[in-house]
């Protein structure tokens, strides 16, 4: 590497896959639960087990942001790190909190958990993605503008390029949107309406700054095509995130007590939400047809391509399936919104992440790529994951489509626990390919420690 | 892309139109707000609903079940058990939990006082209440 303070972004990126891996664990217990419904009960319920499953996700991505940034912004900058002993002491902190607030899900009611950790002096926990207790929020607010901090200051005594501007910008979106899960107001709509200031902002908006820089970067380093293209295209696409997504946010408003107008303003802008996904896909492919090097790390180019392709599947094209307010009506609160919800995750953040991981970890660990064997199993890992987590979304929105058939749409609705019977088929299937799922992530930490004769620097 | 869209030109066009379109949300958030108490069934927001959407959020009921459509998809929805069940279902309901049928998907049981129940109830029934456009399709949610 060619900064010192790289060397940071090694420790977030190890912890990022170690949690990683306990994510997929929760959701194969998840997946169970949702055939055999007294497994595991009551030592895990399942509101436990998504608990730990969708917070695991959420703090693993956040790692590996940090990590990813850690180790861009020096070679972006073309400066040390400002402090990487800051970074290393944040590191420490919110694996802490994180590792705390994990094991207070799994060994203490959620409720006493509510009391021990002061929701009485304000409200925050209970909803959906933000159950954390109130020092972990606040924990989480620390670790954030720590991490801000010491990337805007590294930026303000080094280079500033295109790309180090928008990933921060995207952190100080993030940092200032989850402000919000602090204001959780009696009003039911209004607890609604803000609590999407953090989750769709942060998904389908700031977060896709973070994910086009970092793809940006990865294209740049293995392409050898000019910045100056790269950057033009980054900033076309995120263009087209703002303009699309942030109205977009309008398709949660259709069935929560909002007035009826979002049901144009969420379906018109959220129907564009495809595009800039579409244009990463052609950004990305472009790059790497027109490269100027041979990079030997093709494992990390087949990751970049695959995020672009797959975010745009999860995001793009799932999003679309069920965004239309009419299509909405009936397909709202169903296992397609699970389909949706586990494809574009993978596709896009979970993807990218390891994007930047198998570009970074070979050099971080003193070489240009890692040994042909290693790269092999690695890239093995990568269409395992990728084809079980598409047949994950296949089995769900085949569960979701005749779950709002019988449910919904027929003359004679049944119950919900009854349609979960007649859908359980997809649900066995759905476990399957999460079995294959955690072989290939298996697979993918195993190919970290092939040995063999490792690419050189050039 | 062509040479005379410089890179300095889409990054006017994406400050310009990232501000632009925030400002929109914003002006659209504030029409919406001033638009609600139409709508959000607010005027019947008592002690005893304030108290059931707590007990509502520290029990993580929204870990199972959804309520408006959002929350997990494992559990039926609760927007609309208060016209669906009626309140001496619910309340036998949540009392008789778990019940302990094999293979079945089990619901904890959360030692609520009968007081608890009632101001939970209270809280489905407000939600129940909201203007949702119509929203869930029938009332099986």
């Amino acid at each position: 590497m060619k900064y010192k303070s790289q060397a940071v972004a090694k420790l977030y990126f190890i912890a990022a896959i170690a949690l990683f891996l306990g994510q997929i664990i929760f959701g194969l217990i998840m997946g169970l639960q949702y055939v055999v419904g007294d497994f595991l009960f009551p030592a895990i319920p399942f509101n436990v087990a998504r608990m730990v499953h969708t917070n695991l996700l959420i703090v693993w991505l956040l790692f590996g942001f940090m990590g990813a940034s850690y180790y861009l912004i020096p070679e972006e900058t073309e400066t040390e790190l400002f402090s990487p002993k800051l970074a290393i002491i944040t590191f420490w902190v919110f694996l802490a909190a994180g590792v705390l607030t994990i094991l207070g899900y799994l060994l203490v009611p959620y409720a006493a958990l509510a009391k021990m950790t002061g929701n009485d002096l304000l409200n925050t926990m209970g909803r959906e993605f933000l159950e954390q207790p109130l020092p972990t929020k606040v924990g989480i607010v620390l670790v954030a503008l720590s991490w801000l901090f010491n990337i805007t200051m590294t930026m303000l005594k080094g280079r500033k390029t295109a790309i180090s501007l928008v990933l921060t910008l995207g952190m100080l979106g993030l940092a200032v949107f989850f402000l919000f899960s602090f204001y959780d107001p009696v009003n039911l709509v209004k607890d609604k309406f803000y609590w999407w200031w953090v989750v769709h902002l942060w998904v389908e908006g700031v977060w896709e700054l973070i994910l086009g820089a970092m793809l940006a970067f990865v294209l740049i380093k293995v392409t050898g095509v000019d910045r100056e293209v790269v950057e033009k295209w980054l900033y076309v696409i995120i263009t087209m995130t703002l303009v699309t997504g942030i109205i977009g946010t309008g398709h949660h408003y259709y069935w929560i007590g909002a007035p009826a107008y979002w049901q144009w303003w969420g379906s018109i802008f959220s129907a564009l939400e495809p595009i800039p996904f579409f244009m990463m896909t052609v950004f990305a492919f472009n790059m790497v047809n027109k490269r100027r090097r041979e990079h030997p790390n093709k494992a990390a180019t087949l990751w970049a391509l695959g995020t672009s392709v797959m975010a745009f599947l999860g995001a793009g094209l799932w999003g679309f399936l069920h965004t239309l307010a009419p299509i909405n009506y009936y397909a709202h609160g169903t296992q397609l919104t699970a389909a949706h919800g586990h494809l574009a995750f993978y596709g896009a953040y979970a993807l990218v992440v390891l994007t930047m991981i198998s570009y970074a970890m070979p050099i971080l660990r003193g070489r240009a790529a890692n040994p042909e064997r290693a790269q092999i199993m690695e890239m093995w890992a990568f269409w395992l994951m990728t084809v079980s987590m598409f047949f994950i979304t296949l089995f769900l929105t085949g569960a979701g489509i005749v779950q709002i058939w019988l449910q919904r749409l027929s003359s004679t609705p049944m119950s919900f626990m009854a349609v979960q019977d007649q859908i359980s088929i997809f649900y066995w299937a759905r476990e399957g390919a999460g079995i294959v799922f955690l072989i290939g992530l298996t697979l993918y930490i195993r190919s970290f420690f092939v040995k063999g004769e490792s690419k050189a620097f050039e | 892309m062509s040479a005379t869209f410089t890179k300095s030109m889409a990054r006017n066009v994406f400050y310009g139109g990232g501000l632009f379109f925030f400002l929109l949300f914003i002006a659209l958030t504030f029409d919406t707000m001033q638009a609600l108490p139409k709508r959000d069934n607010s005027q019947n927001i008592t002690p005893a609903v304030a108290h059931g959407k707590k007990l509502w959020e520290v029990n993580n009921c929204i870990g199972c079940h959804t309520l408006l459509g959002e929350g997990a998809y494992f559990a039926p929805e609760l927007g609309n058990v208060y016209p669906r069940r009626g309140p001496d279902f619910i309340k036998a309901w949540i009392k008789g939990q778990p019940t302990g049928a094999p293979g079945r998907r089990q619901m904890p049981q959360f030692n609520l006082s009968d007081a608890d129940i009632d101001d939970v109830i209270a809280f489905l029934k407000y939600a129940s209440e909201i203007n949702t456009n119509k929203w869930p399709p029938n009332i099986e949610g």
